[in-house]
């Protein structure tokens, strides 16, 4: 491939700003990485437009237990571009509910069940969402700040 | 989406449930080497109609384990994830470390991790095109890589003393300086292997029964790679010219002239073809990087002995054997992370099963599974 | 009664001598394998690990008589004798020297072809007894690869029979000018491939390696039984071997009598270690392309041999 220069931030906030002026001002740079804050119900009109944008790739979905919130974040690239950012949104701890992506980027199938297996978040829409890291009949979302287990062992804090 | 074209139309009663389908276990643990994968086929006559892989018989809760460790601690962990690449798995967690605490290394630590983690992707590579040799049966050429492979195990033991989880690249550089003679012996290697591959190479590449095998199994087009997130040798096969040391270029990558292969069928052929290529390439960069590399200090200097970073998040990638590797670290100021998520190639890459094993027999479930390349550490973590 | 004594002598003799090539042909395939693969192969159990096979003999014979419950138990434990018995027959009629073979009948050559052929009905036995989905269609997978390498097999010895005008041994060996081997060039390729295939071996070898994925037609026999399975295909290999040596490659040709034998043994030493050298280097076949193999590609060529071998015949 050509040496061609890689899309910087600056750029990209610019591309993004003409093309779809009302998610600009969410957009921010933050530890050297492009970052989307979006509403969590305006998430999928967003993850559409950031794809006819040129964002092809969705890498990776995760989530972060944030205390009264969940913040899922979707690592998205973009290979016409060479530029890669965060697109991300919240969603509450009570009912933990966002639209999936799935009819987007169909990547986002794994990554999205992994999520509802270890944070309990349900994405609407996901054609097939059930747990796959742990066995079916686990009880429980282990990754989630509050989960408690008989065979968790805490390590102590001498340090 | 891409859609088989299967060899005769399945029966179907009126509730269109399929009548002469049978499901059969492929279970957790069976000989072809890959590790714990499940996989619940439905096969119609010879024909796999469906493919399920079912995984997590190897989830060890990495992540979860990682809040309750300090980010030094961490590292032994990030071992465990692809076994098979202990070194670049410790280095994508370190250079996330690094982003999030501002950590800048010294140039012979970013040399050094180079050259381990190039010679992780030859030792990653011969165990790739071994297994999916034995998987088809030419079980000699399973006993060649792996001699390939015992030679760099050996180099990583005199480096480091383990040969298979190194804890060797640290946040900061790496732990040890290279020992006496290591360099020599190392490029006896890198001298040797190119003639060695090139054996391997006509006797299994270039076999008819193996190119039977081989192509036109488990085609995977570009968009298909691009869509599902494939990265690595399975999307480069299929033409997407993506690999991160080029296309989003980190460490002292850019010093050095080498190239990336890419397929064009997409085909089980071409990802293997991708992975013997870039053995030589690896070569080549470790030849390169053993000459640019100056003496100096392997360590970061003032570093704290308990790493306290600030508050945030950070994420950073590295493009290991089996695509790009990335690890999102958040950050709350205390000594263990809050948050560290992997994002493992080989996860990635197995969702792509069920779209490519239809259509096929039996037989090229086995050698397409094998071409996925998966490590089971890194895919369930 | 002494035809009754030969033929419990040659019955002996053929038991012994499969038992003998079992033996040795393991250890072959052993350190045949092992220097293919840059390594050393038993080295321990007697001079050069003769005596290795011996050992794991006595291991299997010591090992627990597993019979799965749901197998019909006496078709179970027939099956690997009925594999075993017609390939021990077969090594009766080949010629060892010039003017001697144990069974010297005038259709010789045709009841090599034929009588191993009964040991694919072992083979179906042996998944159908077994009572396990996948043993069974192993089995099946099995047969069918067998029937299917008979024909260019057939064919293949067909064209020496022609040119040599007899099925009788002796005669076939005696009629045998050097010079054949040119003609027979192709032939032999494919009576080697067909051997091959036959015994389940090299890349032929799906339905022992289906055992990758699914069970192998004898995945449930485990101990002494399994290893009536494993003298079974060395036996055939041995006999194989032989038969092609004999028939292919003159036999004892250029010496007579018992160095005759010898001659002949080292040419089928020669064949079986081919053999064991495909087996290793190459991958194994999918089943559709091992089919279309046996018809698209040894049919014809065994056919185009038997034209050139009539023409030729005919010219003599």
């Amino acid at each position: 491939m050509s040496e061609n220069a890689r899309m910087t931030f600056d750029e990209l906030r610019e591309h993004l700003c003409s093309t779809y002026p009302d998610l600009c001002p969410l957009f921010s740079v933050e530890f050297g990485d492009g970052v989307l804050h979006i509403d969590c119900g305006k998430l999928h009109d967003a993850a559409r437009d950031l794809k006819s944008l040129g964002f092809d790739r969705l890498g990776m979905v995760l989530a972060v237990d944030r205390g009264d919130t969940f913040e899922i974040i979707y690592r998205l690239t973009s290979r016409s571009m060479r530029v890669g950012m965060f697109l991300k949104c919240n969603v509450s701890r009570e009912k933990p509910a966002v639209r999936s992506v799935c009819d987007i980027w169909p990547a986002a199938n794994w990554h999205e069940r992994e999520a509802y297996d270890l944070f309990g978040i349900e994405f609407e829409g996901h054609p097939d969402l059930r747990r796959i890291l742990l066995p079916p009949e686990w009880e429980g979302h282990p990754l989630r700040k509050d989960y408690v287990d008989d065979r968790m062992i805490r390590r102590p804090d001498y340090i | 989406m891409s859609t088989a074209v299967l060899s005769r139309q399945p029966v179907v009663d009126e509730e269109g449930r399929s009548l002469e389908e049978l499901v059969v276990n492929v279970g957790p643990s069976h000989p072809s080497t890959h590790g714990v994968c499940r996989v619940i086929v439905h096969l119609d006559g010879e024909v796999v109609t469906k493919a399920e892989p079912v995984i997590g018989y190897l989830h060890r809760g990495i992540e979860k384990m990682a809040e309750n460790r300090t980010y030094l601690q961490v590292v032994p962990l990030t071992d465990r994830l692809d076994y098979v690449g202990s070194m670049y798995s410790n280095w994508a967690y370190c250079r996330a470390v690094e982003r999030l605490a501002g950590i800048r290394l010294p140039e012979r630590a970013e040399y050094l991790r180079v050259i381990v983690c190039e010679l992780q992707r030859i030792a990653s590579h011969m165990m790739a095109l071994g297994s999916a040799a034995a998987d088809t049966g030419a079980v000699s050429m399973f006993i060649y890589t792996f001699d390939q492979r015992e030679r760099v195990i050996e180099l990583f033991e005199e480096l480091c003393g383990a040969r298979l989880t190194y804890n060797f690249v640290r946040p900061g550089g790496v732990s040890f300086d290279l020992p006496e003679r290591w360099e020599e012996t190392c490029r006896e290697f890198c001298s040797a292997l190119p003639k060695a591959v090139s054996d391997m190479d006509k006797l299994y590449f270039g076999n008819t029964i193996a190119r039977a095998r081989m192509k036109s199994v488990g085609v995977l087009s570009l968009d298909d790679a691009v869509a599902w997130g494939a990265s690595g040798p399975v999307a480069r096969g299929s033409g997407a010219n993506w690999d991160l040391r080029k296309n989003d270029p980190y460490s002292v990558y850019p010093r050095f002239d080498f190239e990336v292969p890419v397929g064009c069928n997409g085909d089980v052929y071409d990802r293997a073809r991708v992975r013997l290529y870039e053995c030589y390439e690896s070569c080549r960069i470790i030849t390169q990087a053993l000459d640019q590399m100056e003496p100096g200090p392997v360590k970061a200097e003032g570093l704290p002995r308990l790493l306290r970073p600030n508050p945030g998040d950070a994420y950073d990638h590295i493009e290991s054997a089996r695509g790009s590797l990335g690890v999102y670290l958040v950050s709350d100021g205390s000594p263990r992370p809050y948050r560290m998520k992997v994002r493992s190639p080989a996860f990635c890459n197995l969702a792509l099963l069920p779209l490519l094993a239809v259509g096929h027999t039996m037989s090229d479930l086995v050698v397409v599974l094998g071409s996925l390349d998966p490590v089971f550490g890194e895919v369930d973590r | 009664m002494t035809a009754y004594l030969t033929g419990i002598a040659y019955g002996l003799g053929g038991g012994i001598a499969i038992a003998l090539a079992a033996l040795l042909g393991v250890w072959a395939e052993r350190k045949v394998s092992a220097r293919i693969q840059l390594r050393l192969g038993p080295t321990e159990v007697g001079p050069f690990g003769l005596f290795q096979t011996l050992a794991d003999t006595v291991k299997l014979v010591l090992k627990e008589d597993i019979t799965p419950r749901e197998a019909q138990v006496g078709l179970f434990r027939v099956a690997p004798l009925v594999v075993f018995a017609p390939i021990a027959m077969s090594l009766v009629v080949i010629p060892f020297t010039t003017g001697w073979a144990p069974l010297n009948t005038e259709v010789g050559l045709l009841f090599f072809l034929a009588v191993p052929s009964l040991s694919v009905l072992g083979v179906l036995l042996a998944g159908w007894a077994s009572r396990n989905n996948y043993a069974t269609l192993g089995g099946m997978r099995g047969a069918a690869q067998m029937i299917s390498y008979e024909l260019p097999r057939t064919l293949s010895v067909l064209g020496v029979v022609v040119l040599a005008g007899s099925m009788r041994p002796t005669e076939v060996l005696a009629e045998w000018r050097w010079w054949w081997l040119l003609l027979l060039a192709v032939g032999f390729i494919v009576y080697f491939i067909s051997s091959l295939a036959e015994l389940n071996r090299g890349p032929f070898d799906l339905p022992e390696a289906e055992s990758e994925l699914v069970a192998g037609y004898f995945a449930d026999y485990s101990g002494i039984r399994w290893a009536i399975f494993m003298m079974a295909e060395y036996g055939g290999l041995l006999a194989a071997s032989l038969f092609g040596a004999a028939v292919f490659l003159g036999g004892g040709w250029p010496l007579d009598g018992a160095l005759g034998v010898l001659v002949l043994l080292a040419k089928a030493t020669a064949i079986v270690v081919a053999m064991m050298w495909v087996k290793w280097t190459y991958p194994r076949m999918r089943p559709d392309q091992l089919m279309s193999t046996a018809w698209k590609v040894l049919v014809p060529m065994a056919l185009v041999q038997l034209a050139a071998c009539g023409v030729v015949a005919l010219w003599l």
